[in-house]
């Protein structure tokens, strides 16, 4: 067989590849919902730097999810672009991608395999390259001896860095992570809070990351964005100037949570609830 | 080990069960032949070819009416979980046919296609299709949508995303139907050969009919006795592995 000119070795598609550039202008999307029309993202415009970590906050229904959604190319906007190093988004695509809150794994593949689903659709690899990149990524997330496993038998921590290492294996230029951890228990979040800003500094990734975990948020990001609900919208940005990596438990972390959770405790007092029956 | 000897224990204590019954004459030994005389029968059906013989018949018949239900059945399955439109009219119809007990097409396909083969394998797929595309369809529609999701954010769509997500994720509920629809093609075939003669092979349904017109109890239990086997073998050979395979990588089951 001979080999398309465009071919790339495993040492090649394992370089780190330029983080993209994303740019939200405007965006805007309701949803029908049994109580009338939401309007769960209000032009809404955010720019995210290159390799830049940007964590979304918001209490639950605050669009952070949708527009999350939005960017993946998931679902379309009712108006407004988002563009992703200058190319606007039309559909999912695998420079750009999304880890659920849910694990999301594939039942029917073992371990390996599911790191290889992204992998076995770029057709300008061979099969040893593919497994090479796999196992690369599957031992980056501590996992080399599970290879064969099928996933059921993994704990809810080993599943979402299985998840991680599937995302992370087609070396997309964004990861789009939809509260990946809330579902573990607070061990294993904190090693993965490690894990993720280790990967992140070697893979060099735009990591667009939703959660509505302060502490979490102040962690992980460059910048965290505080979304308010009905309309979504930003309201606030904090700037998180703290060296990496971070410890969850450091002091001046804390100081910085503070300010984000008063901040969105502001937003719940001043936000008109709905009368109670 | 232990479960086998139980087993065989269960089975050794139905056999002795039967021998009493028959010496102490609870029935006519017209009606109730001696383990020892059906094994008889059995011995020489074996010797002198008729048993094989009927035996690759009915499995011909049965292979082949199956075969072709399941072709059928998968894409008439995905179309309905595809389109609102193909479940309206293909999903109901199936939905309908499916309660019809597969005896009723034998007195039509007697009409239609006369004391032939073709009117057997009319029965069989009669019998498998509608079960094969409505387990297909439930399976299809019970694939979780995130599985959807997160492969079409690695790139996955069209016929991909059926062959490498859709169809392995439905698989569970198509085993199923495989299975059902394997159990509903044995009964109408049974139900075929025992109401229709036909010249182009005496299958075991008919060696069974026979042994009624010849009042052979010892033929009847026979014959009866290999269409049990020859389901409990392909349940244990075929269906069985899959089956455990399934609960193994689902996680479904400790089996």
């Amino acid at each position: 067989m001979t080999r398309p000119h465009d071919y790339s070795t495993a040492k090649e598609e394992l370089q780190p590849i330029a983080p993209s550039k994303l740019v939200i202008e405007n965006v805007s999307k309701s949803f029908r919902a049994s109580s009338g029309t939401v309007l769960a993202l209000d032009r809404v415009s955010l720019n995210v730097a290159e390799g830049e970590f940007v964590c979304l906050v918001g209490a639950s229904g605050c669009g952070k999810s949708t527009l999350l959604s939005i960017i993946a190319g998931l679902e379309k906007p009712d108006s407004g672009t988002v563009f992703a190093d200058g190319k606007r988004v039309s559909g999912p695509g695998r420079e750009r991608l999304v880890m659920f809150q849910e694990p999301a794994l594939f039942p029917w593949l073992n371990v390996l395999s599911n790191v290889l689903f992204g992998l076995n659709l770029k057709h300008n690899l061979s099969r040893k390259d593919r497994l090479d990149v796999a196992r690369y990524y599957l031992e980056l997330v501590g996992l080399t001896r599970f290879e064969r496993a099928n996933t059921h038998e993994l704990s809810g921590g080993m599943k979402q860095r299985v998840a991680l290492a599937r995302a992370l294996a087609p070396n997309p230029r964004v990861l789009l992570m939809d509260e990946p951890f809330a579902a573990l228990d607070a061990l294993t979040r904190d090693q993965l809070y490690g894990d993720l800003q280790k990967i992140w500094q070697a893979r060099r990734k735009t990591i667009v990351f939703v959660t509505h975990n302060v502490r979490e948020a102040a962690c992980l990001g460059d910048r965290v964005l505080l979304f308010s609900p009905h309309p979504g919208r930003i309201q606030e940005e904090f700037v998180i100037d703290l060296p990496r990596p971070r410890d969850i438990n450091r002091i001046d972390l804390a100081e910085y949570a503070n300010r984000i959770s008063t901040a969105l405790k502001d937003i719940g007092r001043t936000e008109r609830k709905p009368a109670l029956v | 080990m232990k479960r086998f000897i139980l087993a065989a224990l269960f089975f050794g204590l139905m056999l002795l069960a039967w021998e009493w019954a028959y010496r102490a004459k609870l029935w006519s030994p017209v009606l109730l032949p001696a383990p020892g005389q059906v094994a008889v029968y059995l011995k020489e059906a074996a010797a002198d070819g008729t048993l094989a013989h009927a035996t690759i018949i009915t499995m011909r018949r049965l292979l082949v009416g199956y075969l072709v239900g399941l072709i059928g059945g998968l894409p008439l399955g995905l179309l309905t979980a595809r389109w609102n439109v193909a479940r309206d009219t293909i999903g109901t119809m199936a939905l309908g046919l499916q309660t019809l007990p597969s005896v009723c097409w034998v007195p039509l396909a007697l009409l239609w296609f006369g004391q032939s083969e073709a009117a057997m394998l009319f029965v069989v797929v009669m019998g498998t299709l509608w079960s094969v595309v409505i387990a297909t369809e439930t399976g299809v529609r019970n694939v979780p949508p995130i599985y959807r999701r997160a492969a079409m954010t690695m790139g996955s769509k069209g016929l991909h995303m059926w062959l490498k997500v859709v169809l392995p994720a439905s698989l569970p509920f198509i085993v199923s139907g495989m299975k059902q629809g394997w159990a509903f093609a044995w009964r109408s075939l049974m139900a075929a050969e025992i109401f229709v003669t036909i010249l182009t092979g005496f299958g075991l349904g008919q060696l069974l009919h026979y042994g009624r017109e010849l009042s052979a109890m010892e033929q009847v239990i026979g014959i009866m006795l290999i269409i049990v086997v020859i389901g409990l073998l392909v349940d244990k050979i075929f269906f069985s592995p899959v089956e455990t395979f399934l609960h193994r990588r689902w996680g479904t089951s400790n089996a």
